[in-house]
């Protein structure tokens, strides 16, 4: 094993690690910081109706090519209908139909729609438009008005504007006066501009959708024109103006038909309204990834039972103290009872917090170092006084917890969860070393472990890098690769610095 | 902080991750660790090399075993007590002698015999060899020191480690024990440790932990300029040891009797780092020496000379030796 062997293992490692981290978090947008919510919103069609005497059919555009937006979930509540869903030119669409039925009705489509940037319009680019059917006079017209504002417009967007614009004026533009002969409503205005673009052989259709805002409540559609430009579709505010997709536009369906339709029935309404709330950004990943065919959600370990998850999630920080232990052997050169002995005494803290973390155990083990020098003088074989030591500190414990929950003091009870099997042997061992190279060696060492379990503690709290290594165990390998560098570490530890000052070269003497 | 750390590596001071990195994990293979590790094996082997070692009077290999040791120690009033896989002198005792059916230490302590039964329960349990492995306790000839170290020694056996690598032996020092160290040849239980000049085998001023000391804390009398005897055959001894075990990293510990000469105690495969501080010199720097001109399949009689030529120290003036048995005595 050389060390070119070692670099190049610890490279691959890192590499890896990072590359996994950076598909989750940034392709399938698992959550970097810890509970990182994501706005989700709920939209609802109810659809209401009064049903014929013989059998009906409602339709109702539902979403699907949505810019912007993804879809998460969706369901229809509509007890006794048939229901299927299909693909329509105005996007798709959802069919109720019954054979028969009595008294108003009212069926419902309900759907969570998160925003996603990378979700884009995966339309074709369409046909060139006929020329629209149009009467001698209203075709003159149409040619003027398009001969008109092409000289003013250098372009299909700066077009749609001015055409806009010039429908907008409404009366007092000579062509537009011709054409509007009925109540002027951003969609009619829209379907107005459909025809002229037609006329100037540029595609374009009527989006019909809602705004996401984040009071709840219902909701009116809006309209936007899409025109596309021979490269993608652009989007034009009939009303203001505006260019561009508003970002909490959703676009519902499009085309110039009618939400729902009935057949058969009446007193169609519908009615659309959307609730914001916030959803847990793992669970949207998690989708997302599913969506993607990524089996990287399958396999992570959010598909373990939520209890499994719990204990998971403190099992993987335990690496990270132990690279914290090995940091501060390898590299500074603290000594400390048994090698892992502080990561385990600092998953304890955990439960205790760390004040009373490090006053239940120096209590604890001054306690059991009582018991244990006078169980030396009752001249006991190893393996009994072990098991005697122990013993007794599950009873230290039990007591402590009884005791201090006398007084009201709650994190004592917390005690149970302290290693007592570990903590029996750290008394163990101190005791010998007490006795064979004296108190003081036997406190520096049980301080120095205790420093180094606080600072393990410390680390290990630390809630976003719980999370992180939870979310993205593959993080873990960067750790491997740590170690790996750290095992072919042979220069001086802090400490021995200190250690070997004497061996400085005197001064003036170099 | 920088500074120093440029400082120490000029001066070739051996840090315990280089130490273990690129010596003990290099040259000492895994496989032979038992040998220098279970002290019965080492006395076996170096018997057999013809290595003197103290006289084996019995092993206790069972709690049964420990009835007997009033019957193996019948011809011998002062003996020593070792768990065969203890480390840094743990659960060594020294028994000088014996009164009123109780037993007596180097130290002065009179222990009565249901505490030595007690004492070596814990040693056979395992509560001095690494990991707690059930142990063996060795029963064996007590090292009568040499006159030459009673000046500044308090009780205990001083003893010489020398620090031998792939069989040339790089840096010695001779531990002294102190009234801080009860006894003890240990450094970090505060003995002194002194360095010895390879060529001559003339005693260096000394330290306590990190302190220089020019004298013994206990007996006053100046540690530097004492000229070791057997010099010759210390080293010859250190240098076979290579050979005795095929570790490339070790420390021999050898004792000076006043009747039989060097007595190998123990070898060590992880031979502290503290010995850079008694000799004011850094390992690394004659390890690198080593490894750059040193012919590793040389005899031992060329790899004494090599390192006699290569590490010679700078030493202050020499006591004369037969002054200082007469002082003694």
């Amino acid at each position: 094993m050389n060390n070119r062997h070692i670099y190049s293992l610890s490279v691959i490692l890192t590499v890896l690690s990072l590359a996994l981290f950076f598909y989750k978090a940034h392709v399938l947008g698992f959550p970097v910081a810890p509970q990182e919510q994501t706005q989700i919103w709920t939209v609802e069609a109810a659809v209401s109706f009064t049903p014929g005497p013989a059998a009906m059919k409602a339709t109702l555009r539902i979403p699907g090519l949505t810019p912007g937006y993804s879809l998460m979930d969706e369901n229809f509540v509509s007890r006794g209908f048939g229901l299927t869903t299909r693909s329509a030119p105005a996007g798709r669409e959802a069919v109720w139909a019954v054979r028969e039925a009595s008294g108003p009705q009212t069926v419902y489509y309900r759907a969570l729609v998160y925003k996603d940037p990378q979700r884009q319009v995966e339309d074709t680019t369409p046909p060139f438009p006929e020329f629209p059917e149009l009467d001698e006079p209203s075709k003159i017209a149409l040619e003027g008005l398009i001969a008109d504002v092409r000289r003013q417009s250098a372009d299909v967007a700066s077009f749609t504007t001015e055409l806009l614009r010039r429908i907008s004026q409404g009366e007092t533009d000579p062509y537009i006066r011709l054409f509007l002969n009925r109540t002027d409503t951003p969609a009619d205005r829209a379907h107005l501009a459909t025809i002229f673009l037609a006329g100037a052989q540029i595609p374009a259709r009527i989006a019909h959708g809602v705004l996401l805002r984040d009071r709840a409540g219902a909701v009116q559609p809006e309209v936007l024109l899409e025109v596309h430009d021979g490269v993608e579709w652009l989007y034009f505010n009939p009303v203001t103006l505006q260019q561009g997709l508003p970002e909490d536009f959703l676009i519902w369906w499009r085309g110039d038909e009618k939400l729902a339709e009935i057949e058969g029935g009446s007193t169609l309404g519908v009615t659309l309204a959307v609730q914001q709330s916030l959803l847990d950004s793992i669970l949207i990943a998690e989708r997302r990834a599913e969506q993607r065919g990524s089996h990287s959600a399958e396999f992570s370990l959010f598909s373990l039972p939520i209890a499994t998850q719990a204990v998971y999630s403190v099992l993987l920080m335990i690496p990270i103290g132990a690279l914290v232990i090995m940091i501060l052997r390898n590299f500074v050169g603290i000594k400390t009872f048994g090698t892992f002995m502080p990561v385990l005494v600092a998953l304890a803290f955990r439960e205790t917090r760390l004040l009373w973390g490090v006053t239940l155990f120096a209590v604890i083990v001054s306690l059991g170092l009582l018991i244990r020098f006078y169980l030396e003088k009752l001249r006991l074989l190893l393996v009994p006084r072990l098991t005697c030591v122990l013993t007794v500190v599950v009873l230290l414990m039990a007591g402590i917890s009884v005791f201090s929950h006398r007084l009201g003091l709650q994190p004592g009870l917390s005690i149970a969860l302290f290693p007592m099997v570990i903590i029996s042997m750290t008394i163990e061992r101190m005791s010998i070393v007490w006795e064979e190279r004296g108190a003081a060696e036997a406190i520096q060492e049980g301080v120095g472990s205790l420093v180094v379990a606080a600072i393990a503690y410390l680390v290990m709290e630390i809630a976003w890098l719980e999370h992180i290594i939870f979310v993205f165990p593959e993080l873990l390998f960067l750790v491997i690769a740590a170690t790996l560098l750290v095992g072919r570490y042979t220069g001086y530890r802090l400490l021995e610095l200190r250690r070997f000052k004497a061996l400085m070269p005197r001064e003036g003497e170099a | 902080m920088l500074r120093r750390y440029r400082g120490l590596a000029a001066e070739g001071v051996l840090g315990l991750n280089k130490r273990n990195g690129d010596y003990i994990l290099k040259f000492n293979p895994r496989h032979l660790y038992p040998l220098v590790d279970d002290k019965l094996r080492t006395k076996h082997l170096a018997l057999r090399a013809g290595i003197a070692v103290p006289e084996l009077y019995g092993v206790m290999e069972t709690q049964r075993d420990i009835r007997r040791l009033p019957e193996i120690v019948k011809d011998h009033p002062e003996f020593a007590l070792k768990p065969a896989h203890g480390s840094a002198g743990d659960g060594i005792v020294v028994i000088a002698g014996r009164s009123a059916g109780r037993y007596r230490t180097i130290s002065g302590a009179l222990l009565d015999e249901e505490f030595l039964s007690h004492h070596l329960s814990n040693a056979i349990n395992g509560q001095f060899s690494l990991g707690g492995v059930p142990d063996v306790v060795i029963v064996e000839y007590m090292v009568r020191f040499s006159a030459l170290f009673e000046r500044i020694s308090f009780q205990g056996v001083p003893d010489v480690r020398v620090i031998v690598f792939r069989g040339y032996p790089i840096m010695a020092m001779v531990r002294l024990p102190t009234r801080s160290s009860n006894g003890k040849a240990n450094l970090h239980q505060g003995a002194v440790g002194a360095g010895i000049d390879l060529a001559s085998g003339v005693t260096l001023d000394g330290v306590i932990g990190t302190q220089v000391v020019t004298q013994h804390p206990d007996t006053t009398h100046s540690i530097a300029g004492l000229q070791i005897n057997d010099w010759n055959t210390i080293l010859d001894i250190s240098a076979r040891c290579y050979e005795l075990t095929g570790l490339g990293y070790i420390g021999v510990d050898i004792v000076l009797d006043r009747d039989l000469g060097p007595l190998v105690l123990e070898l060590n495969a992880r031979p502290g780092l503290a010995i850079q501080i008694a000799n004011r010199q850094g390992l690394l720097r004659r390890l690198h020496i080593c490894e750059q001109r040193a012919d590793f399949n040389a005899p031992a009689a060329q790899r004494i000379e090599f390192a006699k030529r290569e590490f010679q120290h700078p030493v202050g003036p020499i006591i004369d030796t037969a002054a200082v048995e007469v002082a003694v005595a």
